[in-house]
């Protein structure tokens, strides 16, 4: 197991930041900590890291029991969400300041430095400083920088936070891709469900310093274990009792004794998608998520009446 | 257009009345009975024994007074005490003392009939009318500044780096002196700057320690002052004149510092025209 933590609780004065968790992170794996903010996602990776220590509980890192272990012996590699570059020096001693700091031979640190600069795509900047470099380099240095000691886990603090959107998914792929070459163990904090199933292997929610669900990115999806997971991992409708994604509430243009009326409100184009805002009857808003040629079908506008059937609902039992 | 040119001149007039001709009349008056007796009043023993003992007190207060406010802005502003608005308020006291009273204050503790300056009479080593008091004084003057211009910095700095360093394996000690201190050098070298200035210029609290024995526990300020009471013009002058280039090389020194590339603006902005990933 790369990463077992057991019955971890961390309180700040009278916060509690995360709530006796376990979580057990299979080696080689990349597992994405989602969760909203205060959560508890970053304290329990600072935890991993030993940036934090717990006030109850312990961590264990490939086997080796690491709750007393400073940051320094826990072989862990952290990337920060404002890159914590280290601004006085070059993107080449960043990245070998790890290396440095171990006493390797110089020429032994070059070469790695230079094998580290082709990875993460930044051949010719070594001699650059941080502040020559736009946000998703830093960041890709600072991944380098972490690479160089060669860490048993790779920990990732909401690493693509502070990047334009664009950026963002470019990073996103790069780093699924680098991941496949690496193979080191990495959890990744974030609070955006869509960077998570688009990285991970699994996700981990977390809400209120527990757990909710853990599990491949399609189980979250498509099983939901309570309201929270399903309502946090993507849009959802509630109708009645159930809770209905939008493209699972169908359209149509005349009743059928199941179906529900409803009035378009407002009718966005997203491209290939559309998406329908309705009012139902009872006052509740709902909105469903059609393709563009379903939509010149329906000859969707605003103020039309039409009439919604879910084709696939959950129910959860009341907790 | 007139207004801008008013504005100019009234700043540029206050400049002069308040700085530049005060400064200026020191280097005429220093010169205007030739170079013969500004050489006398630099070769004079009690003013090379002045600036000795001037040299003494920056030579230690600064020094003492970077580790020490170094060190006590780290624990300010990475530690944050229960007692920090207190502590912050006593660092400031001597900002706001006087410095006659700072003076004063000293002479009560560790005078010959002071709380532990009897001690130190009896074990001949007296304090006040000696080095160590003007020392001391030296040092309680320009505690300050130092703290002051590196907890806003270390403050801003935050602690990411340092948490960066140790992940990559380096040790407390390690990341002080290879991250931490490169990332405030700015703040430090401000505050011993104007440390070393305060403690070069010192004089209120330096005169009531120091006794003003010419030759023994006069320092430079001092001495423009007797020499100036005394009608010894020239010398006053002279060495009111080796105080500013004092001042001036601790500026020039700074200076020689300077980083020798451009340092990243705090915050994510990006350079224009930098590629997008």
């Amino acid at each position: 197991m790369g990463i077992a933590i057991r019955q971890v609780t961390k309180r700040f004065d009278d916060f509690v930041a995360i709530d006796s968790v376990s979580l057990a992170i299979p080696t080689g794996s990349l597992t994405a900590l989602l969760g909203p903010s205060g959560s508890g996602k970053s304290t329990l990776l600072r935890v991993i890291a030993g940036l934090e220590q717990p006030d109850e509980g312990d961590v264990s890192i490939e086997g080796e029991e690491s709750t007393a272990l400073p940051p320094q012996e826990r072989g862990v590699g952290f990337v920060f969400q404002h890159y914590a570059a280290f601004k006085h020096m070059t993107v080449r001693d960043n990245i070998a300041f790890g290396l440095s700091i171990r006493r390797r031979p110089r020429q032994e640190i070059r070469e790695r430095v230079e094998e580290l600069l082709a990875l993460v795509q930044l051949n010719g900047l070594g001699e650059r400083y941080p502040s020559q470099l736009s946000g998703g380099q830093r960041q890709r240095m600072a991944l380098a920088r972490a690479l160089a000691v060669e860490p048993r886990v790779l920990l990732l603090d909401e690493p693509f936070g502070a990047l334009d959107a664009r950026v963002r998914k470019d990073l996103r792929a790069w780093l699924r891709r680098l991941h496949d070459d690496v193979h080191v163990t990495t959890v990744l904090v974030t609070h955006d469900q869509e960077e998570a199933m688009d990285v991970a292997d699994r996700i981990v929610l977390m809400n209120e310093g527990r757990i909710e669900q853990s599990g491949k990115p399609r189980d979250l999806y498509e099983h939901p274990a309570n309201e929270f997971v399903m309502s946090f991992v993507g849009p959802v409708n509630r109708l009645g009792g159930t809770w209905v994604r939008p493209h699972d509430l169908e359209l149509r243009l005349e009743p059928n004794g199941i179906t529900r009326e409803a009035m378009v409100q407002r009718v966005v184009h997203l491209g290939f998608e559309v998406r329908v805002e309705l009012l139902l009857q009872d006052g509740r808003t709902a909105s469903s998520q059609v393709t563009r040629d379903e939509a010149e079908q329906l000859e969707l506008r605003e103020g039309q009446i039409v009439f919604v059937r879910p084709s696939r609902t959950t129910t959860f039992a009341k907790a | 257009m007139a207004a801008r040119y008013g504005l100019r001149t009234i700043a540029l007039g206050y400049l002069a009345l308040v700085l530049v001709i005060p400064c200026a009349m020191i280097v005429q008056r220093t010169f205007q009975d030739g170079l013969g007796p500004v050489w006398d009043a630099l070769t004079d023993p009690s003013f090379v024994h002045a600036l000795r003992l001037t040299l003494i007190a920056v030579a230690i207060a600064v020094p003492a007074n970077t580790i020490f406010g170094v060190a006590c802005a780290m624990v300010l502003v990475r530690r944050r005490p229960r007692g920090t608005p207190l502590m912050t308020a006593a660092i400031g006291l001597p900002l706001a003392l006087s410095p006659v009273v700072v003076g004063l204050s000293l002479v009560l503790v560790y005078g010959k009939q002071g709380w532990v300056g009897g001690w130190f009479v009896d074990h001949g080593f007296p304090i006040i009318f000696s080095t160590p008091g003007i020392v001391l004084a030296t040092i309680f003057v320009t505690l300050p500044f130092v703290v002051r211009e590196v907890v806003p910095v270390l403050r801003e700095v935050g602690i990411d780096e340092d948490e960066a360093a140790w992940t990559l394996g380096a040790s407390k000690a390690q990341t002080f002196w290879r991250i931490t201190l490169p990332a405030i050098r700015w703040g430090v070298a401000y505050g011993v700057v104007l440390t070393t200035a305060r403690a070069l210029g010192e004089y209120g609290a330096v005169a009531v320690v120091s006794g003003r024995l010419a030759g023994q526990t006069e320092t430079l300020t001092i001495h423009v002052d007797e020499q100036y009471l005394r009608f010894n013009e020239v010398a006053a002058y002279t060495t009111a004149l080796v105080l500013a280039l004092l001042a001036v090389l601790t500026l020039v020194c700074m200076n020689v510092f300077k980083p020798r590339h451009k340092e990243a603006p705090r915050g994510d902005r990006n350079p224009p025209g930098d590629e997008a990933l």
